[in-house]
């Protein structure tokens, strides 16, 4: 009988994922998105602001290899700029909104009663004002200040749903003996909250949040598209395919195609992680090996 | 049951009140209609603009809240206010909303239709050659930003007539002028311009509902009634479709409501690529032209538009959950 060693649930998790070969793909690619879009430019020849006058229009060659704008514009080097952005504003967004989401929806289960029933109610009347037309309308004021407005509105519209599944999960935890033991002893509610309870669901909150990263930069790339996101001179997929969609179609496709492409790959890697993360932080999935 | 569906009209009817009020205050604060008469040239007089605005209801300088006032009394009226340009709200609206409603009801009724059977017919046949590839393009469609879809399937659409020679699609605009709409090439026309733009709203309701339907028959499919039914002697189909489509559908109609609002934003993307001048690209016009009459008067249609599919969907329920038609 081989004695088993008894691994710890980081490992075991690691192990799961791994042996997803789609899910290891997908993290594979996000690490790749990364290392391009903010390594990337130290190694091109090109940046994203820099004109060359003895290329406009320009399809891709060994010279431009994503090819230039109508200006003389760099692609590759505008499209490594556009991602980062994209990347920051899904990784930002990401932690405020699942952060707002364990918070206000530990609350609500935790103390019941009337902070309950009013963030329950806020939780409904969000959801009915569509987040794209609430954000597009809010859009003057924040145009002309930072991005980061932009990006805490898009967060601000994202925690609902989440907040609902943390309320539930809440509701039938506080019953659980630990919690109990913890409040006997004298420990503050929101400490028990935050040392006890949260810790409790880190998996599906994590899960949450790579999911929320994808939504984020397809969300910030349909309100970037009527202008109504990130503004010029901030680059973002969202402008470039802003600047380019009406390319398509024309001996100049490229232009919008390539960080398209890009955009879609993205967020298909991302949304493979989150599916993988999901397999291997259910304890009930099976597939994984060793459990 | 009727005293259920009464609840669920009034609860939804207050929603609708909060949302269109709050739309009201946000594009108010947020909008500055002063700033279209200020950028003239030359610029007129300030007690003129003053005058004017005070005429179209777009003053900043009257009380927010006197100016929501005065808006709601002319909605009751039936009176949705002026454009920014003078031009009536409700004029623009009633020629818009049916291109929008054209465009909307037959991408959203199929996109819905096809998911929930491609749904519940992969979860028949779980692990299946189906099943796989149905997942894997369902996967894919939901990671493609609605932007990048819709301008792919418009090039591709010409790319198609391209390849057999003839136009059998067309992806700019609703219909060609001067052909009659109620005669057999009015109608072929028509379709025709439907064809892409719709293609883009049911391949994103397909994707969407048959990711759900699969997972909410997957859990009935394991649950004893589905086994009973078969062992009492049912036939196998009529046990899948009566016993357990019927209850693997009650959690979707609620997915129905939300996504009814998702909807139409995918519409005024799809409005914009394919120049359809209906309510999504008004939206964004009305942003574009700090019009607060209407885009408030858009915030309200978008509400009855959720108000309409989430009382749909509570009758769909009502009419399968047979505990809640009893109580």
């Amino acid at each position: 009988m081989a004695s088993k060693v008894p691994q710890s649930r980081s490992r075991l998790v690691l192990r799961r994922l791994v042996r997803r070969r789609l899910a290891l793909m997908g993290m594979v690619a996000v690490l790749l998105f990364f290392v391009f879009a903010y390594l990337g430019p130290h190694f091109y020849k090109w940046q994203y602001d820099q004109l060359d006058f003895q290329a406009f229009q320009q399809p891709p060659s060994s010279e431009h290899w994503f090819g230039t704008t109508q200006n003389g514009f760099d692609m590759l080097a505008r499209t490594m700029r556009g991602m980062q952005k994209s990347l920051i504003i899904g990784l930002i967004g990401a932690v405020i909104s699942t952060g707002i989401a364990a918070v206000a929806g530990a609350a609500a289960g935790y103390f019941a009663g009337w902070t309950d029933r009013a963030i329950v109610a806020f939780i409904d009347l969000l959801l009915v004002l569509p987040a794209f037309l609430i954000i597009a309308i809010l859009s003057p004021i924040f145009s002309e200040r930072t991005w980061l407005i932009f990006v805490l509105l898009l967060a601000a519209f994202q925690w609902m749903i989440t907040a609902r599944v943390v309320r539930s999960m809440t509701l039938s935890m506080k019953e659980r003996e630990f919690v109990y033991a913890a409040r006997f002893m004298g420990v503050s509610d929101w400490k028990i909250i935050l040392r006890h309870i949260l810790p409790n669901m880190s998996s599906f909150l994590i899960i949450d949040a790579t999911i929320n990263v994808s939504s984020l930069i397809l969300s910030e790339v349909g309100l970037s598209f009527f202008g109504f996101g990130v503004q010029p001179p901030d680059i973002s997929l969202g402008t470039l395919i802003n600047d380019h969609w009406q390319s398509a179609g024309t001996p100049n496709g490229y232009q919008f195609y390539l960080p398209a492409l890009l955009l879609v790959l993205l967020v298909l890697s991302v949304n493979l992680v989150g599916d993988g993360l999901r397999d291997a932080l259910d304890p009930n999935a099976g597939g994984g090996g060793d459990r | 049951m009727g005293r259920f569906l009464f609840r669920r009209l009034v609860y939804l009817v207050v929603l609708v009140v909060i949302a269109t009020a709050a739309t009201y205050f946000l594009a108010a604060a947020a909008l500055n209609p002063r700033s279209n008469f200020e950028g003239r040239n030359p610029p007129p007089p300030p007690a003129v603009v003053d005058a004017r605005l005070d005429e179209l209801n777009l003053n900043d300088k009257t009380p927010i809240v006197e100016r929501f006032g005065r808006w709601v009394r002319g909605v009751f009226d039936l009176n949705m206010g002026q454009t920014v340009d003078g031009g009536s709200v409700n004029e623009e609206m009633g020629r818009r909303v049916g291109v929008s409603l054209r465009l909307l009801l037959i991408g959203s009724i199929l996109g819905t239709v096809l998911g929930i059977a491609a749904g519940a017919y992969s979860a028949v046949k779980q692990y299946g050659l189906s099943d796989r590839g149905m997942t894997l393009v369902s996967f894919v469609i939901l990671s493609v930003n609605t932007v990048v879809l819709a301008v792919f399937l418009a090039n591709a659409g010409n790319s198609f007539n391209n390849l057999i020679g003839y136009r059998a699609v067309y992806n700019t605009g609703e219909y060609a002028p001067g052909l009659e709409a109620w005669s057999w090439p009015g109608i072929v026309d028509r379709i025709q311009h439907l064809i892409l733009p719709s293609l883009v709203l049911i391949l994103q309701g397909f994707a969407f509902y048959s990711r759900y339907q699969r997972n909410s028959m997957l859990d009935v499919l394991g649950s004893d009634f589905v086994r009973t039914a078969q062992a009492k002697g049912l036939r196998r189909s009529k046990a899948l479709i009566k016993h357990a489509l019927r209850t693997a559908l009650i959690p979707m109609g609620t997915f129905f409501a939300y996504q009814f609002a998702l909807i139409f934003i995918g519409s005024i993307f799809v409005e914009k690529i394919f120049t359809w001048h209906g309510m999504g690209e008004w939206f964004v016009q009305s942003i574009q032209k700090n019009d607060v009459n209407a885009t408030a008067a858009i915030g309200m249609f978008v509400a009855i538009l959720v108000l309409v599919a989430g009382f749909l969907s509570d009758v769909v329920t009502v009419a399968l959950d047979p505990r809640i038609r009893r109580s």
